[in-house]
Formats: structure tokens, C-alpha cells, sequence
């Protein structure tokens, strides 16, 4: 089924998938503007909400243990030309889902694949990273610099 | 008798959820609370209920909370019972705190730290008096937050780490990622690993985890503890799903973690040496992150050879009772009704009267 895609590496498409389950669907809708105009042709399994049990580690470093879950929405799809697309995303919402699991299956096909990413992934992408940056300053503008006071009798 | 009292209960249970919902919605004149006014504006009530039910979903703790009136406890059963509803999919890999986002990280042991002290957002150094900014008709408008010129280092290493190789702070090495204790899957067992324990306390009621750690530092459990380090930021969480046989990245997530350090005499076989105790949670819940990492050293107690002399170090105390939505349901069950029960206790505490008496009578008479 994959074979019309096989220039996708699973390097390529964990990266992508990874940055579509982690926007907002309205991200996704602003860049993906004929979002519209796609709907799932088949359904290979309906969009469905599940739990994720989060793992963490003892110490950060050692034995893992299970700190909870999180939900999960994910479906997948097949498009007429057989290729199969999958959609893992955060939360609860169907429609990202499925807009996750289409563009996974046309990213997928060499010929659209260049575009969709310069037009919806790595703006996507370049959101994420803004926001993050800037939350990032925030804290950074949080930092304590330390100084040592100089007492008044040492003072020239 | 008892079965006739239900039938009549019918209507007044059905009015009484009319009137929680009337009650619940306050004056009908006042803008009603949507779920983002909630997730966005009472963003710690919503960790702590999405923490403690054990579910990351903002805005289902936002509605858990709405429901519940604002009650963190029955909010968080509302979002257990919620959990049940809903299959597994999968579980992820363990999270990997070096590489968080970073938004707060504090060191109560090193004032030096690659990385720097970075407050963050956080109610500290504030002088803890009533703003009446924030109850001014006309609102406080859009705060602002000050930007750095850069951000933050994109991998902040754990302070614990820095003491690598000197064997001073004792280390915590994976031994097994394979098997993996889990509540919501096996009832609770005794005695437990670590894993078990973490995963109890990271769902326990904070109220009840506080009070132990609060306990194990005043004398009941021996700790002087030192925060060596406190973190509050994003990670991603990443499954392999089973479809897909390689890794994804399918969220980014809150968390607030705790590396706490504790003295240790040591034994015979291990020279003295700081232990550690770990807290992790699901959004900004620093409190509660320093109290498991509290109460997960005390627990530590048996491994680690110490005495345990104290209920935060017995797990048969602990465990059993950090959990909110077990202890809240057999507490208030109380006030369901026990007519039959107490009909028949009243009866027996009569009997006993009137033998005690005819036996007095008898003593007396003799």
C-alpha cells in the first residue's frame, strides 16, 4: 500500500505527524486553506477518543512509572489511491484528526508532498517554535542574576 | 420498610438535582462561566483536578470543575468516572525532563547552576495581600509579561546530575522498562515497588500528601529535606503506535517535577550519602510535587534500611488513603441511609440496656 510513497522515510512522516498533532486545528485550517475540500474517502478506522498512559521515571532517570493519562483522538484514512494516512492528535477533537490523517496520506505522495510542507508544515512548525521561543523569554526575563553586595566600611 | 422509603425518595432526588443546577448556575443576571474562562483563568484549579482525576484534558477538568461548583474533589471523580468510559490506546515512553521547555527552575541547594534560577510564574515573592486591582468593575485589562532578549537554553540539565561521578547524591539507574505497575489496571499490592507508590501519590489528594510530608519533616519521619530541584515546563510525550511501528510525537504537556535531597547516615555496607525522593505531576502543581517527593523518600525507608517508625514511612498507612475519590466515597457514604442498620443497632443497645438493668436489680435485690 505504501509503496507509492516509499520516498517517505518513517523519519519524514514521524516528523510531520508530530508537529500536526501538536497545533491547534485552527493552525491548521489557516494554513491548510482547502482543508474544506477533503473528507475522509475511506475510513480505515473512525475518529475515536482513547487514553494515553504518560510514563515518567523515578529520579527522572530511573525505573519508569505511570504518572497518568491523556487523551487522544486518533482515525485513519485511505484515499482513492489507496494510500493510507494516520492521525494521532491531543485532546478530544475529531475534525484534527481526521485533517492529521488526511495530510499524513497526501504528504505521503511525492508529488504533493513538497508543497503541503512548505505551505502547512513548516509554518506550522515555525509557529511552535515562535511560541515556545517566547514563552521562553518570558521565563528568561524570570532569571535571577546574583550579585554580592559590597559592605559599607570596605567601600572606597 | 426500606425498600418503601426509596420509592418516595424518587421525586425529591430528581427536584434536588434540580435545585444543585439552579444553584450551581448563582444569579441568572450574571454572564454564565464558559469552559475556557475556566481552563484560562482558574488554570491551577484545572492542573490539580486534571492531576488528581489523572486525566490531561484541560477542558474536561475545566467542565469537571464547572459541574462540580468548583469542588476540586468531586471534580475529580467526575473525571475517574469519565476515565472509565474511554480505551487505552497506547502508552507512551517515558518522559525525558532534560529536554522540557523550561518556564520556572529553581535550586534550593546551588545558587550556581548551568541554566541559571529562573522563577517563572509564581505567587512566591508576592506579599500574599488581597489585590482589589483584580476586583475592580472595569477588569485589570491585558498584563503584560516582560520579554528577555533570548530565551532560555533549549536543554537544561537536572542540578542533580552535576554531582555525576561522586557518588555524594545516590543515583537512580532504570533497571527494568518492561514491567510497569498500574493502578488502573491491578489493585493496589503490598508490599510495593516504587513504581506502584509513585503512581499512587502522583494521583493521591494533595491535602492528604502535604499533610504527611508535612509530618516527616516535624519529626515524624526524621527528613531534612532540600529542594535540589524544582521544574515547571512543557515536554512532549511520544508513543509507537501499534498501526505505525515508529515513534510519534502526539502532545506536549505540562508538567512540574521535584528532585528532593535527604541526608542519609548510611548502613554498613553503603558510606553516608544524600537519597533522593522524586515528585512529578501533571501541570503547575508545585506543592504537590514537593509533597510526593516527600512522602516517596519516606516510603523509601524499608529499601533504604531505616526503621519505620512513622505512618508517613509505612505504606500500609499511605497508600490506602492518599486517594481522594476512595476516601471521600467512604466517608460520605456515611450519610446515605442506614435506617435498617441503625434499627437494628438501636434495638441491640436497648436489649443491652434492659440487661443491665434487670442484672443491677438482681446485684441489688442479692
Amino acid at each position: 500500500m505504501q509503496n507509492i510513497s516509499g520516498e517517505a522515510t518513517q523519519q519524514e512522516r514521524s516528523s510531520w505527524m508530530g508537529v500536526l498533532a501538536r497545533s491547534r486545528r485552527q493552525d491548521i485550517e489557516d494554513f491548510w486553506t482547502e482543508h474544506g475540500d477533503y473528507f475522509a474517502v475511506e475510513w480505515l478506522r473512525k475518529p475515536h477518543t482513547g487514553l494515553v498512559m504518560v510514563r515518567g521515571r523515578a529520579g527522572g532517570t530511573g525505573n519508569p512509572f505511570n504518572l497518568g493519562e491523556m487523551t487522544v483522538t486518533r482515525c485513519a484514512v485511505r484515499l482513492a489511491n489507496g494510500i493510507v494516512g494516520h492521525g494521532y492528535v491531543q485532546g478530544r477533537d475529531r475534525r484534527h484528526a481526521e485533517f492529521a490523517a488526511i495530510l499524513d496520506a497526501l504528504l505521503q505522495q511525492s508529488d504533493c508532498r513538497k508543497d503541503l510542507l512548505v505551505r502547512v508544515i513548516e509554518p506550522l512548525r515555525a509557529r511552535q517554535a515562535e511560541l515556545r521561543v517566547e514563552g521562553s523569554r518570558k521565563a528568561a526575563s524570570t532569571k535571577v542574576e546574583f550579585f554580592t553586595l559590597v559592605r559599607g566600611e570596605n567601600a572606597v | 420498610m426500606a425498600y418503601v422509603a426509596v420509592k418516595g425518595g424518587e421525586r425529591a432526588i430528581i427536584n434536588s438535582h434540580r435545585l444543585i443546577a439552579e444553584e450551581r448556575r448563582g444569579n441568572p443576571d450574571l454572564a454564565e462561566l464558559t469552559i475556557s474562562q475556566i481552563s484560562e483563568q482558574l488554570g491551577l484549579s484545572v492542573d490539580r483536578v486534571m492531576n488528581e482525576g489523572s486525566i490531561y484534558d484541560r477542558d474536561l477538568a475545566a467542565l469537571a470543575l464547572k459541574q462540580a461548583q468548583g469542588d476540586a474533589v468531586e471534580a475529580i471523580f467526575l473525571l475517574r468516572a469519565y476515565r472509565t468510559t474511554l480505551p487505552r490506546i497506547a502508552v507512551s515512553k517515558p518522559i525525558d525532563t532534560t529536554r522540557m521547555t523550561v518556564r520556572r527552575r529553581i535550586s534550593a541547594t546551588f545558587k550556581d547552576i548551568p541554566g541559571g534560577q529562573v522563577l517563572g510564574p509564581t505567587y512566591d515573592y508576592t506579599h500574599r495581600l488581597l489585590d482589589f486591582a483584580l476586583a475592580a468593575e472595569c477588569g485589570i485589562g491585558k498584563p503584560e509579561a516582560e520579554l528577555a532578549d533570548e530565551p532560555l537554553d533549549s536543554v537544561i540539565p537536572r542540578v542533580i546530575d552535576l554531582f555525576d561521578g561522586e557518588g555524594l547524591i545516590e543515583a537512580d539507574i532504570s533497571e527494568n522498562d518492561e514491567e510497569v505497575f498500574d493502578l488502573t489496571r491491578e489493585p493496589m499490592s503490598l508490599p510495593a515497588g516504587r513504581d506502584q507508590r509513585l503512581q499512587n501519590l502522583a494521583r493521591g489528594d494533595e491535602g492528604f500528601v502535604l499533610g504527611l510530608a508535612y509530618s516527616t519533616a516535624r519529626g515524624y519521619g526524621g527528613a531534612h529535606p532540600f529542594v535540589g530541584e524544582l521544574r515547571l515546563g512543557e515536554v512532549i510525550i511520544e508513543i509507537v503506535p501499534e498501526d505505525l511501528g515508529f515513534p510519534i510525537e502526539i502532545a506536549e504537556v505540562t508538567i512540574t517535577e521535584c528532585q528532593m535531597i535527604n541526608q542519609f547516615r548510611g548502613t554498613a555496607e553503603q558510606p553516608p550519602q544524600f537519597t533522593r525522593g522524586y515528585g512529578l505531576t501533571f501541570g503547575h502543581c508545585e506543592r504537590k510535587a514537593m509533597s510526593m517527593a516527600l512522602v516517596d523518600r519516606a516510603l523509601r525507608a524499608r529499601e533504604l534500611g531505616e526503621d519505620v517508625r512513622y505512618p508517613a514511612q509505612d505504606e500500609g498507612f499511605v497508600l490506602p488513603h492518599t486517594d481522594s475519590v476512595e476516601a471521600n466515597g467512604f466517608v460520605t457514604h456515611f450519610k446515605l441511609p442506614h435506617y435498617v442498620d441503625f434499627q437494628a443497632e438501636l434495638q441491640l443497645v436497648r436489649q443491652l440496656r434492659e440487661q443491665r438493668e434487670a442484672d443491677q436489680a438482681k446485684e441489688a435485690a442479692e
